[in-house]
């Protein structure tokens, strides 16, 4: 039986009050959580003390796993409700397999997208041991804002743009985007089909497999490796500055410094060109993060999205990562990228047979 | 209860909580040296591991821009020991050297180029993990210093189980895929590869680097390279971010479909 006054407990807070709130809040409700694998009775919230590094700084090192079933964002029918009662976590958990294992196979272009199922699927079979109905917590509603009028029309543009060409002209492709867009070059696919990105790698979210996370940590560096595909993120907690404001990077450039016994990272300097969660994101983008490891086998990770000129307001997430079983393995996707020749030779094959023998740019 | 049973239940009940899955952490920095740190080799070994002069680059418009810089090479004793029928595939890479070095495709280097290409890399020393990022194509290597067992399957990076033998890392380097070149002279191997690194800090700001390579199909003994990688001691040093898909694609996938 879940005890419902442990709902309560991981209510907001601050600093150190909502630690051990989230501390108590983990074991009371996901016990098995507090020591997969562990020797040993379960230390409680009032005992455990977090490990830490000669230097004194808290460890945050391990395989952490991201995976869950628990919606990016909260269902609209839900409002602001921001945590499942016990049963009705039960009824979601049950929906959510049986409709992540159904046969959506369609006789149409989108067939093979829709023909995975949990076979192929690594999100876990669990809600997030927070209990939350979004990985969003803020703004309220659990959904992310809505974006700045202009930002809106420049992207509402583009896609007409593109569906206007796809329509009169051959050599376009649903690829791993999701949407139906120019397939000719590679300068025109999405990162994932180019094997830069696979998911936003800043921040921190799940996405289909491989949610696999590496962290190893020095006297003034904490490295993240994100498994897929390979990124790994240096973070210098020795106050060293930003990049100047001009040099650009896929990923930004984080900084860390330590609040107490929580890692705060920030992250800014991204070229803007990314996908996934932050399509819509431009240049202006700046990513927070806080790491704060809350029992033993669980980090608690948060993160708050700013982009001014892209959403009207920052939004925030919450994400208890959890150990994961196992190693990480290596990724290599550029070098067996197969996927990106078929799609190209089909694009300009049809280009070909259609007469349209300029190249696109 | 005496006193001194009292502090021993106490002692006994605070590892027990710590337990043994977390909280024992040894103190590497007691222990052993801390290689953490901004690395980088300085030498012409990724051009040529062999001792060689200067020659012209890929193409005359560059001129001087991307000629072949000359290097007395990394080779302890001077050449490399290739099987007799193992070398033409040498020479032909070095030929095609151009067009078929797979670091121009920006695929993930091997080990051990990785750690001579003529970028930084940045060693984290972890508790029982260390991991090492190269700033090419974001290469990484994660060097388990709790034996995983073997490789699971053939990689770009290999699979690095490392140990202490005094003040020298030793890495033993197994399960890489053949598809990686030494430099980009054409210097090969197959998937016998067994590569046995060994770092050492000479000084505060040098680590001595030697590599074993082992491979029975290609050479007719083991042979070693030896060098000294440099800390990056600038106050602003970082190892930035040189994703080199966007630069590549062109090459790789111009013909796609042609």
């Amino acid at each position: 039986m879940l005890d419902r006054s442990c709902r309560k407990r991981t209510a907001a807070g601050t600093g150190a009050a909502k630690l051990s709130a989230m501390v108590a809040g983990m074991l009371c409700i996901a016990p098995a959580l507090a020591q997969p694998g562990g020797d040993g009775p379960a230390p409680s919230a009032d005992e455990w003390e977090v490990p830490r590094l000669p230097n004194g700084r808290p460890d945050l090192q391990g395989i952490w796993t991201n995976k869950t079933i628990t919606p990016f964002e909260r269902p609209q029918e839900l409002g602001d409700q921001a945590f499942f009662t016990p049963e009705e976590a039960e009824q979601f958990v049950a929906s959510m397999l049986e409709r992540g294992n159904q046969d959506n196979r369609t006789d149409d272009v989108r067939d093979v997208l829709n023909a995975y199922n949990a076979f192929w699927w690594d999100r876990g079979t669990e809600l997030l041991a927070n209990m939350r109905t979004s990985i969003v917590t803020d703004p309220p509603n659990g959904r992310i804002p809505p974006l700045v009028p202009e930002r809106q029309a420049e992207l509402e543009a583009e896609r007409r743009a593109i569906t206007e060409r796809c329509e009169q002209q051959p050599g376009c492709a649903i690829t791993n985007s999701g949407e139906m867009g120019p397939a000719w070059d590679p300068k025109v696919l999405d990162l994932m089909t180019r094997c830069i990105s696979f998911g936003t790698v800043v921040p921190m979210l799940p996405t289909a497999y491989n949610n696999n996370y590496q962290i190893v940590q020095s006297a003034d560096t904490v490295a993240i490796l994100t498994e897929m595909v390979h990124q790994v993120r240096r973070i210098p907690t020795d106050g060293s500055p930003h990049l100047p404001e001009h040099v650009r990077q896929w990923f930004g450039d984080s900084k860390g410094r330590w609040e107490g016994d929580t890692l705060v990272v920030e992250t800014r300097n991204f070229t803007g060109e990314l996908h996934g969660r932050l399509r819509a994101a431009d240049e202006n983008l700046r990513v927070i993060e806080r790491f704060t490891r809350v029992a033993p086998d669980v980090l608690l990770y948060e993160f708050t999205v700013d982009d001014p000129t892209v959403w009207t307001q920052p939004w925030s997430g919450e994400i208890p990562l959890t150990r994961a079983d196992g190693l990480l393995y290596e990724y290599a996707c550029h070098e067996g990228n197969r996927g990106m020749e078929n799609i190209l030779s089909a694009a300009r094959a049809e280009m070909r047979a259609a007469g349209d023998t300029e190249k696109q740019e | 209860m005496t006193k001194q049973a009292l502090l021993t239940a106490a002692c006994c009940a605070a590892s027990m909580i710590a337990g043994p899955a977390f909280g024992q952490h040894t103190a590497t920095a007691a222990d052993q040296p801390d290689l953490s740190g901004i690395w980088q080799a300085m030498n012409t070994a990724n051009w040529d591991l062999e001792a060689h002069a200067a020659a012209p680059g890929p193409m005359s418009e560059l001129g001087a821009l991307l000629a072949i810089p000359p290097g007395p090479g990394v080779v302890v004793d001077g050449a490399i020991p290739y099987l007799p029928e193992a070398l033409p595939q040498r020479e032909e890479n070095r030929e095609n050297r151009w067009t078929a070095d797979p670091e121009l495709k920006c695929y993930m280097p091997g080990v051990p180029r990785a750690n001579y290409m003529p970028y930084p890399f940045q060693i984290i020393q972890g508790t029982d993990t260390i991991m090492l990022s190269y700033q090419f194509a974001d290469a990484v290597r994660i060097i388990h210093m709790n034996d995983p067992g073997p490789a699971p399957a053939p990689s770009w990076m290999g699979w690095s189980v490392g140990r202490w033998e005094g003040d020298t890392l030793v890495v033993d380097v197994t399960g890489q895929n053949d598809q990686t070149w030494f430099d980009r002279s054409g210097n090969y191997h197959s998937e016998e590869l067994h590569v046995v690194e060994r770092y050492t800090l000479e000084t505060p700001n040098i680590l001595m680097y030697e590599a074993t390579i082992t491979d029975p199909n290609v050479f007719s003994r083991p042979w070693t390279i030896r060098m000294p990688l440099y800390r990056d001691v600038a106050e602003n040093a970082q190892v930035m971010e040189f994703n080199c898909i966007p630069f590549v694609e062109d090459v790789l996938y111009g013909d796609s479909g042609k």
